[in-house]
Formats: structure tokens, C-alpha cells, sequence
């Protein structure tokens, strides 16, 4: 571990952290974690999702009470009970989601937050200052739009203004960049630069190699809520930053790929520059050359957020398809509805199984059986078989060799428990295409590997499957071909034998913008 | 036609419009703080009670309409306890609220069926004195109609220009962000309803007070409903309002024109369009853009609040 | 609670001059202390199933319906019309004819809010409270302009013999409950048992996972509105056949706007409906005897109704409701 910068020549501190520790019942966020933030310096949070980054500066902001460490405000302790309080001190967070009101205009959203405000607001006059804190920091947005008429680059600038206006001396900044376009992230990286040339501290938040090293000036990288090294942009590579980020041991040997690439049969799922729209915050897909054989797990590496869940939608039928071929078990399925793509042998394991897979209301028997409903029908519809969902299930539990009991309404469930029951229904009825997306998240060390194992037999009778993971060690060990994915492109893709870690890593976080074309 | 006749019906046009507007001014202000008032109805004919049998027993209308305003307020500060305090289904609450009105107006109005009243005073239109003695007379109008749309102005220069509106307004859209720039929506709510029962007081008492000048059940007679129809119709704007309020009072009027040319057209047909109308404008706004709704009033008509 | 509720119309009724021991007394005792008032208050009910189901079904997928009253009027519409101009034909043919069109005025009626709301477009508890006030408009329009018996402008010719809903023992109850009871029990095992109910509970709330999940969400929403509107457009049926023998302008005060209370206050379930609008009935139907020996307007007993609802709604924490997201 490099200790951090005891800078000689820099001034001294504006926040430091000593020490931080932040406990989450069954997970440590943050480890003894320390750090300082001069005025006029852009120091950079490194690290994969789950590293600790949100829950550090979440402490700081005063959202979590963390359990140990000091703070240290200008050198002197101090306790920071509530964002309000942060506030008060000087220390402004613009988050992943804004705090604007879409429907209001930029100069509305400020006054709103403004604490003297006159019961006759002049609104003139705050556009005004608004308008020349854009021209100083080149945060040009018009004060007199609506929030929700702007695009989510002007929209942050408006949230950094609101800010700003009350003449932070720290600013936090949360992933700002995960939402804008290319062009944008040129502009951002100017407002940094004026932001600290007029003498602002700013913690920047990222996964992304390339704005590190474009524009902070030292960086710390997060890895499993420990501190894994400090450095000064002087100092540092992009070697050596990966290495530091998803430095792991690989666990012996793989567990079991397949040696030869011999498909049987047509593929389960090929899509052929197939692109989607997407509305709002979702990500667009953009020529998606993707296949999968049967008895073959292919895994999709990503950080999450770059098109993973409107892949596996857009397999399922739930996003359209406006652009390219999608062929599943060798038909042409591009515009057929959800039901048939069922009904044809497609599981699909969400990201988020209380909200995307079940229905909270009914008991857990029920959703068991709601993706069958026509299987189990009976009389033309006029009863359900649930002697036969009853012992499908057990019959599942069996062979995952976890169980939830039956007749609990989905809602009481924990994340867990929600993720069990998806898994057990979607592996049932032997699918022949099992999309899983985040397959082992919230579940212990032994319900993951059994639901790997369930994963592994049906591969090995013959399924294919899409395995979306962010877990880096997960993909090796189990996939046979690996993708990447990177805003709504596959960046990547290689058979898991030949692929290097730090080869995905870079690619999953854009430093490398050249992928390699499908052959 | 004769002028004099269309006349008479552009007269009456003004008063039923200047009631549905008062009406519609007050669900405006409760709807931009995202309550939505299905019992509209029930609070205008409580007011209109009121109003008329105060005016009646005191002999003094301009008592009877601040009695109606009182009576207006205080209605919706009943909506305002059972969904603010007791967080019940707004539009439960609201219908239960308009039976609560259908009710109440009955009973207090029981005892007045029939009375006669001096209605407010009306001034003659200025202007108007030039105009043969037939003309001018119908071109009087009361006080509270001329002051319709400058309360107008007035409601939209305080939601739009006042730190309270833009409260409101917060609310309305986003309580959790209102909350977190230190406002307190439930007291907001409150403040928003009760303004909002007062203007519609004034709507329902100028109905029995000004206009017809007596009392009878249900007279009303879905004025609730069209101001809730005005109120998406003129997207929760008070100046849209206001011409929007002339458009569906205007229906009338416009059906004796087309009589007058020959053509015949159902007067039930034409109370439709108020409806028919926002409904329409509805589904074209769909296509491109979402409805300009509160946003929280949406959640409201989506089933989640 | 509802104690609490009886109390508050004691008080209204002693400050309007009438003894609320006696009021009270007089509804149990007309009510359900004869045959004819127990049968009185079976004829209030019925209309009340009816509505009441028209909104518990849609609240099964998630959609709000309060346009019961403007369905319930279209119904009424289109069974008049065969009434009146079937109204030669014997009654075993004529009645099913009038019940079906019933069904479809009401379904018509619903079809386009279920296509807005299943396009996205506008949500249905906005859509189908604007249609409401627009059908009365056009039942006005019809009995006004074109059906109206020779002696009075707002309302019909009485409708043949043939055009009546049988009626049940003598007294005024049609066969109009049989029909309510029977829907009610059909919803309560469609819910339960089939394959259909299981996908619609799957639907519930979560219409995003359902369509993940390979329901036909659009299909069901849209038909799931047009029953909701064919059994209010029963109802009106109902109502002008087997009650009025008329069709009257304006013969609806929030009948449909009850069945949404009714069905609201029993969480839509089959059972609470029953039992729900036979309490409302009897306060309706003892209404009716306050006006005649107490001389109250009759609307004054909406009064005790939504006093019992502002109870309910006030939601003494002992009572838990079935999971509202």
C-alpha cells in the first residue's frame, strides 16, 4: 500500500478522513479508510461497483453515522450528523440521481433551495448570478428552461449550479459522467479544471480509467472497502491502476469448460446488429453481434449500467428490436411477443427479482407458477394443476438443494430468499436458453454455488446461457466465451481460455475504445 | 337570431362560466399541491347552501358568500384530515366527501326551497350606458364576476410568483424534494386546500346567490365535474383557465348560434364537450408529450397514492 | 368507529330538530324488522353488486375504474332501445336481448378508457371519470328528443310487460340479485381457481414484472375494463327494467360512484361486497322512510353513509387492508 500524498508543498487539508469504518449487517463497506482532500486538487475515488466508493462519501455528506475513523474539517475534528450540516460546513454532493424538480425551471430549482429567500422571489435576479457562476465555471445552461427539457448533461450542470450558489468549498461528485455523451465529458472535464483552478476541492467518484488519468490530480483506488493504494497522477499508469483495482487471485483451475467449441445444433440465441432504443436513462444497444451455443455459457462482463439489463430484455422481446435479426433456437423471433419467446424454452433471471420477476402480492407457490400458466392449466383453463406446481418446485428445491417455504407471500421475503425462488422457477421445465442476470447477487457462498451447479447442469443437458455478472471471478471460472459490454456495445468478445483479467477489466472501463470485431 | 337573444345567452354564459371558474381556480391550487378533490361537487353545493340560506336569513348577500367561503374551506379541510393525517385513498375520500355535500346541502338547504333573497347587487357593464335600455340591462354583472378574472391573475401571480407558490408548486411535483429544502408539505397541502375550498366557495355561492337566486337540490348539477375536467384542460394554469372556462360555458351560446343558422343541435350533445373536449386534448397530448399533471397528483390517478 | 359515525348523524339529526333515537329505531325497525322493508332493502342492494363488481375486477389488475355510473347509463341506453322497440316480443326472447345490450353499451363504454390506458395513453381513472357525465348527456339526448312518452319529456313510455325483469316473490326484488350473486360468485372462482385469475393476480400491481413473466398485459387490460363496463351497463340495465320499467333522465345519483365505495371499503373482495352493500342498502332504504315520517329530504341520509365512510377511511389502526402498494 503506497501511503497517500503527505503533500510538502500542498496546502493543507481541506477534509480528511482517518481511519473510516462502515459496517452493513453481513458486509464491511468501508475498512479503515483514510485520505485527504487539499483545496484546488481533484481527488479521484477509484474502484469496481461494491469497492466502498458511495458509502465512504455517504458517511462523509452525512447520510450514514459510520462506526469508527475521524473526520477532519480544516485540520479540526469534526462530526457531521445530516446532509443539512454538511451543507452548513461547505460541503456539496451532486448524486447519481438529481435532486431537481423536473417540472420547474433551472432558476425555480435554486430558489427553492435557497435559504433567504423573499416571499416575493425575484427570479431575475438569481438568473443573473446563475448565469455568470456559467460563464465563470463554463456551466452554460438556461436558467429559464424546465428541468425536464434539458438533456441529463444540462440537467447535472443546473445541480452543480444549485450548488454552487451557496459557495461550497468541497464538492462531491458521484459517477457524473455515467450519464453523459461523449462530447459532454470533454465540456465536464473543462468546469473540473475552472472549478479547482478558483481554489474548490472536488472528490471525484468514478469506475472510468480515462477521466482519472485526464484530470485528477491524485487518486485513490477502493477495493473490497479497503484502501488498495494512493497515488498522484504523476505517479500512475493504467497498468498500474488495474492492477490495483482488480487485483484478485484466480482460484485454481477452471471448474469445468467445455475443450472443444463443436456446437450441436443451431445456435440457442444469435443476434445480428441488432439495436434498441432506449428511452429515457436506458441505454441504448447499439449493434449487438451476440451467439450462443447450446451447451455453452457465454458471460457478459460489464460494469452494470451499460446495457446489460436491455440485452437481456431485448432477448426476452420486452425491448424492441428496431434494428438487425434476433434468432432464437434458429427461428426468427425479432418481433414476436414475450409469451412465445417463453413458451419456446427462454428463461430469464432479472436484475431485480421483486420488481421484475414477481409478483409481491402472491404467495411464493403462486409465481412459481405464473410463467406456466397454460402448462399447468387444466378443464380449459378452469383450475390450476397445483398439485403439479407443488411438486415442480420440489423438484426444484431438490435439485438446487436450497428451499423457501411455499406459502409465504412474496413480499415478506428477504432479497435472498426473492433471488432463490427466481432462480428455482426460471431453471425448471428444462429452458433451453436461461438468461441470468446478476444470478448470485444477495446470496450466500452455498446458494451460490449451488445455483452455479444448477447453471452447470443445465448446460451440460444441453441449454445455453447468457451469464451477465459483475463479478470478474464468477465469469472466469464458469463461462466458455466471455463478451464485454461498454454503452450499449459488446467491446469484446473471446473464449474465456484466451482472455487476460486486465484485458476485461480494461475494457469494461473504456480505456480501451477499440473492440474486436466479431469474425 | 336576435341580438338581444344571443345576448341574453352570452349574459348567462358569464355567470354559469364565472361559478365553474372560481370552482376550477380552487381545484387548480389544491391539484398543483397534488390533492386531487373528486368531491368538488359535494363542497360547491355545501357553499351554495350556505351562502343562501345566510343570505336569506340575514338578508345580506355579501354575508351569505363569505359564508359560503367559510363553508367551502372547511369542507376540504375535512379531504385534507382524512388524506393528510389519516393517509386515505384521495379518491375515496373525495367521493365519500361529495356524498358527505349531497347531504348536508340538502339539509341545510331544506328549510329555504323556494325563498326569495336580494341577490348581489349588479352593476351595469361600463360602457354600456350608451345601449338601448334592453341591451344594457342584460350587460349588468355582479361583483364577484368582475373580479373572476382578476382573481384569476391573482392565483396565477401567486403560484408562479410568490415563494409560497413555488412551495406549492414543489410540493406538488416532488414532496421528497420539498421536504429536503426544509419546506413541510403537509402543512403546505393544508394552507393549499383551504384556499382552494374558498375559491370554490365563492364559485358555489355565487351559483345560488348571484345567478339563479334560489336553492334546489343537486343544482349544481355537475359543475364539480366539469372544473375538475377544466382543470386538465387548462393543465392546472389559472390564466388557461379562464378561457377555457368561456369555451364550456360558451357551449351554450354556441348552440343557439348554430340554431339560429338552421342547424339544430341537441343541447345534451353540447354539454358534452366540456368532457368530450378534454378528453380529446388528452389523448393528442399523450402521443407527444406526457400530461403536464403534478407530478405527485399523478401517482394519485396511477393507483399509488 | 362506526359508533363514532352514528353519533355525529345523532347530532345532525337532533340539530334539525328530529329525535335521532326515534330516527335510528325507525330505520332497523322498517328496515329489517318486516318482510317487505328486508325485501326493500334486497332491491337497493342489487344495483350495488353490480357497480360494486365493476370496480373490484379491474382493481384486481391495478386499474382504477370510476366511470361505473357513466357504463351503468349507457347500459341502461341500449336496453331501452331493444325495449322499446323490441317491446312486441315475448319476454324470453326480448329480456336475454336486453341484457346483452346492456352488457355491450357498458363494455362499449369502458372499451376506450381500457385502449388508452393499455397504449399508455391516459390512465383510466382519468379517462373514465370524464366519460361519466357524457352518458346521462347522451341518455338525455335519447329519451328528450326521441323516446319520450306523449305525457312527460324526461322519461319513456312504462315498457311492456315482456321488457320486465321478473321479479321475485311478489315483492320488488328482480332477477337482477340472482344475476348480481351469480357475477359475484363467478369473479370469486375465476379469481381463485382458473387460469385466468391467476394471471390477472399475477398482473395485480406489477405490470412490468407480469410482462416479463409472459403475461399478455395489454389484452387483459383491455378486457378486463370491457367486463368491468359490461356488468355497470347490467346494472343500468337492471335498474331501468327490473326497478323503474322507465328509463328516466338523470334515474342514477351516484349509484355507480357507491358501487366504487362499496367496493373500495370491501378491498374487492366478493364476499365484502355482499355483505358491504347490504349495510349501505339499509341505510339507503331507511333514508327513504326519514323522509316520509320525519319530512328530511331524502338525500339527507347520504349523510350517515359518507359519516360511516369518513370512518372507514379515517382507518383506525386495527383495521389492516389487503396490501395497497
Amino acid at each position: 500500500m503506497i501511503p497517500g500524498g503527505e503533500g510538502t508543498s500542498s496546502p493543507s487539508p481541506v477534509l480528511s478522513v482517518r481511519a473510516f469504518v462502515k459496517r452493513f449487517p453481513g458486509v464491511l463497506a468501508n475498512d479503515s479508510i483514510s485520505l485527504d482532500v487539499a483545496p484546488g486538487e481533484v481527488h479521484a475515488l477509484l474502484g469496481e461497483n461494491g469497492a466502498g466508493k458511495s458509502t465512504l462519501v455517504k458517511c462523509i455528506y452525512g447520510f450514514y453515522r459510520r462506526d469508527a475513523g475521524e473526520l477532519l474539517i480544516d485540520g479540526a475534528p469534526a462530526e457531521i450528523r445530516s446532509p443539512h450540516e454538511a451543507r452548513s460546513r461547505g460541503i456539496g454532493m451532486v448524486f447519481q440521481t438529481l435532486t431537481l424538480v423536473p417540472a420547474l425551471s433551472v432558476v425555480e430549482n435554486v430558489a427553492l433551495f435557497l435559504a433567504d429567500l423573499p416571499a416575493i422571489p425575484n427570479l431575475g435576479e438569481i438568473a443573473a448570478e446563475l448565469e455568470s457562476l456559467g460563464e465563470r465555471y463554463n456551466l452554460k445552461v438556461d436558467p429559464w428552461a424546465q428541468v425536464r427539457d434539458l438533456s441529463i448533461g444540462q440537467q447535472q450542470k443546473a445541480e452543480l449550479l444549485k450548488l454552487l450558489l451557496s459557495r461550497p468549498r468541497l464538492l462531491i461528485l458521484d459517477e457524473p459522467t455515467r450519464v453523459l455523451a461523449p462530447q459532454e465529458i470533454r465540456g465536464f472535464f473543462q468546469v473540473l479544471k475552472r472549478l479547482v483552478d478558483d481554489g474548490l476541492a472536488v472528490i471525484l467518484i468514478t469506475h472510468k480509467l480515462n477521466e482519472v488519468l485526464e484530470c485528477a490530480d491524485r487518486i485513490t483506488v477502493l477495493r473490497q472497502g479497503r484502501v488498495a493504494g494512493q497515488v498522484a497522477r504523476v505517479d500512475a499508469t493504467e497498468a498500474g491502476l488495474v492492477r490495483l483495482m482488480f487485483d484478485r487471485d484466480l482460484i485454481g483451475s477452471p471448474v469445468s469448460r467445455r475443450a472443444t467449441e463443436a456446437a450441436d445444433g443451431p445456435p440457442v440465441l444469435e443476434l445480428q446488429q441488432a439495436c434498441s432504443r432506449g428511452q429515457g436513462a436506458e441505454t441504448s444497444l447499439e449493434r449487438i453481434n451476440l451467439i450462443v451455443h447450446p451447451g455453452e455459457i457465454v458471460g457478459v462482463a460489464g460494469v452494470s449500467g451499460n446495457g446489460q439489463r436491455e440485452l437481456g430484455e431485448l432477448i426476452l422481446g420486452s425491448v424492441a428490436c428496431i434494428q438487425g435479426t434476433k434468432r432464437l433456437f434458429g427461428q426468427d423471433f425479432t418481433r414476436l411477443p414475450i409469451g412465445d419467446v417463453r413458451r419456446v424454452g427462454v428463461s430469464y433471471i432479472p436484475e431485480n427479482p421483486l420488481v421484475m420477476a414477481l409478483n409481491p402480492n402472491m404467495t411464493v407457490l403462486q409465481n412459481m407458477a405464473i410463467t406456466q400458466t397454460r402448462r399447468y392449466a387444466r378443464r380449459g383453463g378452469l383450475s390450476i394443476d397445483w398439485q403439479a406446481v407443488e411438486s415442480d418446485t420440489e423438484l426444484a428445491w431438490q435439485r438446487l438443494g436450497f428451499r423457501v417455504a411455499s406459502y409465504l407471500p412474496a413480499q415478506s421475503l428477504s432479497g435472498g430468499n426473492l433471488q432463490r425462488v427466481v432462480i428455482a422457477r426460471e431453471l425448471s421445465h428444462d429452458p433451453r436458453l436461461i438468461i441470468a442476470s446478476y444470478l448470485t447477487r444477495g446470496l450466500d457462498v452455498q446458494s451460490a454455488h449451488a445455483a452455479r451447479s444448477a447453471l452447470l447442469q443445465a448446460r451440460d443437458q444441453g441449454a445455453g446461457v447468457l451469464l451477465i455478472s459483475e463479478d470478474l471471478e464468477e465469469l472466469f471460472e464458469y463461462s466458455d466465451r466471455m463478451a464485454v459490454m461498454h454503452a450499449g456495445r459488446i467491446v469484446g468478445d473471446f473464449r474465456t481460455a484466451d482472455a487476460d483479467i486486465y484485458e476485461v477489466g480494461s475494457l469494461m472501463t473504456g480505456s480501451q475504445l477499440a473492440y474486436a470485431e466479431h469474425s | 337570431m336576435s341580438k338581444l337573444a344571443l345576448l341574453g345567452v352570452l349574459s348567462s354564459a358569464v355567470f354559469s362560466g364565472t361559478s365553474l371558474l372560481y370552482a376550477t381556480l380552487g381545484e387548480i391550487v389544491g391539484e398543483r399541491a397534488g390533492i386531487v378533490n373528486l368531491g368538488l361537487e359535494g363542497v360547491l353545493l355545501v357553499s351554495a347552501s350556505t351562502g343562501f340560506a345566510v343570505t336569506s336569513l340575514t338578508g345580506n348577500p355579501y354575508l351569505g358568500v363569505l359564508a359560503g367561503v367559510i363553508a367551502g374551506g372547511l369542507m376540504n379541510m375535512i379531504l385534507g384530515y382524512l388524506v393528510l393525517n389519516r393517509k386515505a385513498n384521495q379518491l375515496a375520500s373525495g367521493l365519500a366527501l361529495m356524498f358527505f355535500g349531497f347531504g348536508l346541502s340538502a339539509l341545510i338547504g331544506r328549510g329555504f326551497v323556494g325563498a326569495k333573497i336580494v341577490g348581489l347587487p349588479r352593476l351595469a357593464l361600463p360602457g354600456s350606458s350608451g345601449l338601448p335600455k334592453l341591451y344594457a340591462s342584460l350587460l349588468r354583472f355582479d361583483l364577484l364576476i368582475y373580479l373572476s378574472v382578476p382573481v384569476a391573475v391573482a392565483i396565477w401571480w401567486l403560484l408562479f410568483r410568490t415563494r409560497w407558490g413555488l412551495g406549492v408548486r414543489a410540493v406538488g411535483e416532488s414532496p421528497d424534494t420539498a421536504f429536503a429544502s426544509g419546506r413541510n408539505p403537509r402543512l403546505i397541502r393544508y394552507q393549499a386546500l383551504w384556499l382552494g375550498g374558498a375559491l370554490a366557495g365563492v364559485g358555489g355561492s355565487h351559483l345560488s346567490i348571484a345567478y339563479a337566486m334560489n336553492w334546489t337540490e343537486y343544482m349544481t348539477a355537475g359543475l364539480g365535474f366539469i372544473a375538475i375536467a377544466l382543470v386538465i384542460f387548462a393543465k392546472w394554469h389559472p390564466l388557461y383557465a379562464v378561457a377555457g372556462a368561456l369555451l364550456f360555458s360558451g357551449a351554450v351560446a354556441f348552440q343557439l348560434l348554430l340554431q339560429s343558422s338552421g342547424i339544430q343541435v341537441s343541447p345534451f350533445l353540447l354539454s358534452t364537450i366540456p368532457y368530450v373536449l378534454t378528453l380529446v386534448v388528452l389523448i393528442v397530448w399523450g402521443g407527444r408529450r406526457r400530461v403536464a399533471a403534478p407530478a405527485s397528483l399523478g401517482r394519485v390517478y396511477q393507483g399509488a397514492e | 368507529m362506526i359508533l363514532l359515525g352514528i353519533v355525529l348523524f345523532g347530532l345532525i339529526l337532533l340539530i334539525s330538530g328530529n329525535d335521532p333515537i326515534q330516527s335510528y329505531r325507525d330505520i332497523f325497525v322498517s328496515t329489517l324488522g318486516s318482510a317487505y322493508g328486508l325485501s326493500e332493502v334486497l332491491v337497493a342492494m342489487t344495483p350495488l353488486l353490480l357497480t360494486a363488481l365493476a370496480v373490484a375486477l379491474p382493481s384486481r389488475i391495478g386499474l382504477i375504474n370510476v366511470g361505473g355510473e357513466g357504463q351503468l347509463y349507457m347500459g341502461a341506453c341500449l336496453a331501452t332501445w331493444a325495449a322499446l322497440t323490441f317491446g312486441a316480443l315475448p319476454g324470453w326472447l326480448l329480456l336475454p336481448i336486453m341484457v346483452l345490450l346492456g352488457m355491450i353499451g357498458g363494455a362499449a363504454w369502458a372499451w376506450i378508457p381500457g385502449e388508452l390506458r393499455a397504449r399508455g395513453i391516459v390512465s383510466e381513472t382519468i379517462s373514465t371519470l370524464l366519460l361519466n357525465p357524457v352518458a346521462p348527456m347522451i341518455v338525455g339526448f335519447f329519451v328528450f328528443g326521441y323516446w319520450h312518452s306523449p305525457m312527460d319529456t324526461n322519461k319513456t313510455p312504462i315498457f311492456s310487460a315482456s321488457a320486465r325483469l321478473p321479479t321475485l316473490f311478489g315483492t320488488r326484488i328482480s332477477l337482477g340479485l340472482i344475476l348480481g350473486l351469480g357475477l359475484l360468485a363467478m369473479f370469486w372462482f375465476v379469481m381463485r381457481s382458473t387460469r385466468w385469475g391467476l394471471e390477472m393476480r399475477g398482473l395485480g400491481w406489477n405490470h412490468q414484472a407480469a410482462r416479463l413473466n409472459g403475461i399478455p398485459t395489454r389484452r387483459y387490460v383491455v378486457g378486463v375494463m370491457c367486463l368491468a363496463g359490461a356488468v355497470a351497463g347490467l346494472a343500468g340495465m337492471v335498474l331501468v327494467s327490473g326497478y323503474y320499467g322507465v328509463l328516466l333522465a338523470n334515474f342514477s345519483r351516484g349509484i355507480g360512484f357507491m358501487g366504487f365505495l362499496v367496493s373500495w371499503l370491501a378491498n374487492g373482495s366478493p364476499l365484502g361486497i355482499v355483505v358491504t352493500s347490504f349495510v349501505v342498502a339499509i341505510i339507503l332504504t331507511g333514508g327513504n322512510l326519514l323522509q316520509l315520517t320525519r319530512d328530511l329530504p331524502y338525500s339527507v341520509i347520504n349523510i350517515l353513509l359518507a359519516m360511516t365512510l369518513f370512518v372507514v377511511l379515517a382507518r383506525p389502526s386495527f383495521i389492516r387492508k389487503r396490501a395497497e402498494p
